[in-house]
């Protein structure tokens, strides 16, 4: 694991209470929801499409749901969670607009987290007429599974256009926080969502 | 599976009791008995005890073989045993053969104490409720007070998730797979089928045909070649039998002559030859009434406000009988009572009758799960 992976989990930890109950949406092999359980004691599910994710996730001793995100979140009670996650999963999901709006729905609040295609180095290997790659877009054009990719500037109006108020937001790169020109200097962009 | 990793040759037990069974119905059973099998050690603690419950045609043979040469062994076989799934180096599972079989436990074959003679028609209609009250009068006469899991296919796992409603404090993990909270209105219709392919057969005689040595072998026949289309997903036996001819031409005859309807016919006569028609319109019946949120207006997720249980829902893609659907509304209801539960969606491709395969994904889930129960113990 990088060390701005791990980063990204601290401020990740950082806005979610401590005894809260967290959805975390294609959780991987858990260590996200591992990490809060141990830090926060969290009541903590995940959901995961992926078999041998879904395996690794249960094998930790956590709770895992095995479905397809692409449906929405029809298996959960409105307002049932303090905080539904998605960490870097957003820009490769065909239904981005519902998933956010799901996550709301489910949880109190939200957190979004993306690589920012604004990022300098995306932008020159743009300019040299190629498809970025990076550290958080580790994809050539022919096998990324990143459809939807925005830089900050592109999220923050779908958050204005759907209502969607910003409680928090905190740009990175490698694992330091970008205060000047984020959406220029910043690789990963961390939101807290709630509804307006 | 290495036959190095079975439980070996078993024994079945029988276990008595005296205290009446007062059942769903508002009958009595005054006193009844339980065919069961035991396998792996109760260990000193008696917590590593796990209840394996049977579906419609199961029952307390599991795991093993009771003589070498037989030719199958118990018909969950693959799951259990040292070093399996549920490892009975550290679980002490127990098969039951529920009340209304025709296995040796009490039921329409057996007789009746009262008349010296079958009960035939006479034994009570019983439900999921009633077996899992026998399971756990046998569970106090084996000092087992908390089960380390309850685990059940079909209709077994309706039986796990009655065991987290009755009897909440004892039973730790609920493993409920190819289940659902109750039948859809087309798995009442097959079941009713299949009755009325047994009752109007002229050798049922009301339920009565043991007086008159006959069996109404006919409609049991039917009732289970239904049963076996509607276990099996279109793909699987596609792939199986797709068109394929018996002998090489169509024969213009109603004789067999497609590979689908030996296959079919062989399966019916096999069961009508073993099976009690009583116990089949019984465990149908089971079946159609389960229905835990029938007292809670319809709200699954008020049924389940009783239950400690943890959770483990395993469906399957090909499932059509129980689909995944059917899990899904399971798991919303535990999380809606914010319960520990975990859900596989597994992608197979042999219908219902997946969950009796020893698929790599799904044993490994099997596996794991109970790696987690056995170090909690």
């Amino acid at each position: 694991m990088s060390a701005q992976f791990r980063q990204d989990f601290a401020v990740i930890a950082n806005w979610i209470p401590f005894g809260a109950k967290v959805l975390d949406l294609g959780c991987e092999d858990g260590s996200l929801l591992k990490f809060l359980e141990g830090s926060l004691e969290v009541k903590g599910y995940g959901i995961e499409k992926d078999d041998a994710h879904w395996l690794n996730t249960l094998k930790q001793g956590l709770n895992v749901i095995q479905m397809d995100l692409e449906s929405g979140l029809s298996g959960f009670e409105s307002q049932s969670f303090d905080m539904v996650v998605l960490s870097q999963t957003l820009q490769a999901m065909h239904n981005t607009e519902k998933i956010v709006h799901e996550m709301l729905r489910v949880g109190k609040e939200a957190i979004v987290t993306f690589p920012n295609f604004g990022y300098w180095r995306h932008r020159i290997q743009l300019m040299r007429g190629q498809m970025p790659v990076s550290k958080t877009l580790p994809y050539e054009w022919y096998n990324t599974p990143n459809i939807h990719l925005c830089t900050i500037k592109d999220f923050d109006e779908f958050c204005v256009k759907n209502k969607i108020g910003v409680k928090e937001r905190l740009i990175l790169t490698q694992g330091k926080p970008i205060h000047v020109m984020p959406n220029l200097m910043g690789a990963l962009a961390m939101y807290r969502l709630v509804s307006k | 599976m290495s036959e190095k990793n079975s439980v070996g040759l078993v024994k079945a037990k029988l276990a008595q009791f005296t205290k009446p069974l007062q059942l769903t119905s508002g009958k009595k059973l005054p006193s009844y008995e339980l065919a069961y099998e035991t396998y792996g050690t109760l260990n000193a603690k008696k917590n590593n005890a796990v209840l394996v419950c049977h579906a419609l045609s199961g029952n307390h043979h599991v795991a093993g073989r009771y003589k070498k040469d037989d030719k199958y062994p118990g018909w969950w076989d693959n799951l259990i045993g040292p070093g399996r799934p549920l490892d009975t180096n550290r679980f002490f599972v127990i098969g039951v053969n529920n009340l209304g079989g025709c296995h040796g436990s009490s039921g329409s074959k057996s007789i009746n104490p009262k008349t010296k003679k079958p009960w035939g028609s006479d034994f009570p209609i019983v439900t999921v409720e009633d077996w899992v009250n026998a399971q756990a009068a046998l569970m106090d006469q084996l000092g087992i007070d908390s089960l380390a899991a309850v685990i059940g296919g079909s209709l077994g796992g309706m039986q796990a998730i009655q065991w987290t409603l009755s009897y909440p404090k004892r039973v730790r993990h609920a493993v409920v797979i190819a289940a659902a909270s109750n039948l859809t209105a087309q798995n009442v219709a097959f079941n009713e089928v299949a009755r009325q392919a047994i009752i109007t057969d002229p050798d049922f005689y009301n339920g009565d045909y043991y007086r008159f040595k006959k069996k109404p072998k006919r409609g049991l026949r039917i009732a289970r070649m239904l049963g076996h289309i509607t276990y099996l997903s279109d793909d699987a036996m596609g792939m199986k039998f797709g068109r394929k001819l018996k002998n090489k031409n169509i024969e213009y005859s109603f004789d067999v002559n497609f590979e689908m309807e030996s296959y079919l016919h062989h399966q019916g006569d096999k069961f009508a030859e073993e099976f009690d028609a009583n116990t089949y319109l019984r465990m149908t019946r089971a079946l159609d009434y389960f229905d835990p949120a029938k007292d809670y207006q319809d709200n699954l997720s008020k049924a389940f406000k009783k239950i400690e249980s943890e959770f483990l829902v395993v469906s399957f893609t090909s499932d059509w009988r129980f689909s995944p659907q059917r899990s899904k509304e399971i798991v919303k209801a535990l999380l809606d009572n914010e319960l520990t539960v975990s859900y596989a969606e597994v992608t197979a491709q042999h219908g219902h009758d997946a969950f009796l395969m020893s698929d790599p994904h799904y044993h490994g889930i099997l596996t794991a799960y109970f790696k987690k129960i056995a170090n909690q113990l």
